[in-house]
């Protein structure tokens, strides 16, 4: 049987892991290798290494932090952060990133995702959604969250798919750094729109969180950072609960 | 001990390289016909589209090499896909060392499959020292029934072979470079036939 993935998400900037609420007051939470090898070791299914000032600032994401990652552990990661072509995304798989995540270079260019999808198969190819609601209708939001577009969530989410996204992992930023629970309600609707796996983000505060998120809404993964690397939630008891609830994971 | 990893252009090979590092075995990425019938043991990986991979293969004259090989040859994913006969994905003819087809999910599952199964029913030297039900990390749209060949099963939406053998030619439709101390357990394994 298929489980449920617990991801832990380390936001990189300047080589180091940085949790931020809102994405605004980064604070430092460890050595990304370091963290890395430890989360392998306490069971996350897989890793998300988001260099989340590359958008903004117009990096491109550390390859040899990449590489050093992939040596050191032995369960997948994806790699993001200002991705914008066909090289890029070469490049990290060469250094050994097993899948990507693209954010708004695919906004702004949605043919991205039918090129990356065709070169490298859909199945390495990760597109991430930011998106809050305005006037109770989701809206798709660039750099981070903070430029809002017209676009609305779930269309593009059915797109995506259509355009050969392997996967998606959705950000609610009205959720985000609240530790108030994922946004289920939106993930529930468009888990019942694609027919691709669908990573929760954005919301996580404690282990019932987890629990409602795929009771609530089916989704394939849920994703989670800063309560992860400051041991707030434990993996391994995380897991033993969903496991409890009936919930298949990987224990 | 000489490992090669066949280097066709299609796939991340870098994982694999890591693996097997992590184990304390150094790989050579080639796609050279002699280097790699010298090897004590090949890695054939692969991710992507069956079509273009089967293109590269031909185009790099891998096609009739591969099957010819005597060495244990460990097909990885696509890899593993790729030994078969013939695959729905692109309606490829594939190197046919299994007389086996590959198919495309239903849709009444998400495709691609992505995570963590447990893994059943396992023979051979390859799972030794693994457990029944152990978890591997599986990627891909497509599957091998179940067969004669089988040596590993898992289940999505029906049961399929999650490994196959034949003679020096295993497959894994896993990637066990990614699926933590068992999967490298099984890399391990591989290495020691």
């Amino acid at each position: 049987m298929l489980t449920k993935r617990i991801i832990s998400c380390l936001d990189i900037k300047n080589g180091r892991t940085v949790k931020g609420v809102n994405f605004v007051d980064l604070i430092d939470a460890g050595d990304p290798v370091e963290l890395a090898k430890l989360y392998s070791k306490e069971g996350a299914d897989e890793l998300i290494f988001l260099d989340i000032s590359a958008t903004e600032e117009k990096r491109k994401t550390l390859l040899d932090l990449v590489s050093r990652v992939g040596e050191s552990i032995n369960i997948p990661f994806t790699v993001g952060g200002g991705i914008s072509s066909i090289e890029d995304v070469d490049l990290l798989l060469k250094a050994g990133a097993d899948k990507v995540s693209i954010n708004s270079a695919t906004v702004k260019n949605p043919d991205l995702i039918n090129q990356l999808a065709d070169k490298f198969g859909s199945q390495c190819i990760v597109v991430a959604i930011d998106a809050k609601q305005i006037n109770g209708k989701w809206k798709v939001h660039l750099v981070g969250g903070k430029v809002p577009t017209e676009i609305d969530l779930f269309e593009w989410a059915v797109d995506v798919e259509k355009r050969g996204a392997g996967e998606i992992l959705f950000t609610s930023m009205d959720n985000d750094g609240t530790k108030s629970g994922f946004a289920n309600e939106a993930l529930a609707k468009m888990n019942s729109l694609v027919n691709i796996p669908i990573i929760a983000s954005g919301g996580a505060g404690n282990i019932q969180h987890f629990v409602d998120c795929f009771q609530e809404s089916n989704v394939d993964a849920a994703l989670a950072a800063s309560i992860f690397h400051f041991k707030e939630v434990e993996i391994i008891k995380l897991k033993k609960e969903l496991k409890n609830n009936m919930i298949a994971v990987r224990l | 001990m000489k490992i090669v990893i066949i280097d066709y252009g299609a796939g991340n090979v870098q994982s694999v390289m890591f693996a097997l590092k992590r184990l304390g075995y150094n790989a050579t990425l080639s796609n050279d016909a002699d280097e790699v019938r010298q090897a004590d043991k090949v890695i054939f990986p692969g991710v992507g589209h069956a079509k273009s991979a089967m293109n590269q293969l031909v185009e790099q004259k891998l096609d009739c090499l591969i099957p010819q090989l005597k060495q244990p040859v460990l097909g990885v994913c696509l890899g593993m896909q790729l030994m078969c006969a013939y695959s729905g994905e692109g309606e490829t003819k594939c190197l046919g060392i299994f007389d086996l087809e590959v198919f495309r999910f239903s849709e009444e599952n998400k495709i691609p499959k992505i995570g963590w199964n447990n893994i059943v029913g396992l023979e051979t030297p390859l799972f030794k020292k693994v457990n029944e039900n152990e978890f591997m990390y599986f990627v891909h749209s497509y599957y091998v029934p179940l067969a004669k060949e089988t040596i590993a099963q898992a289940n999505y939406g029906i049961t399929y072979s999650a490994a196959i053998h034949k003679d020096n030619f295993y497959g894994c439709q896993f990637h066990p470079e990614k699926s933590g101390d068992a999967g490298e357990q099984i890399l391990k394994n591989f290495l020691e036939l």
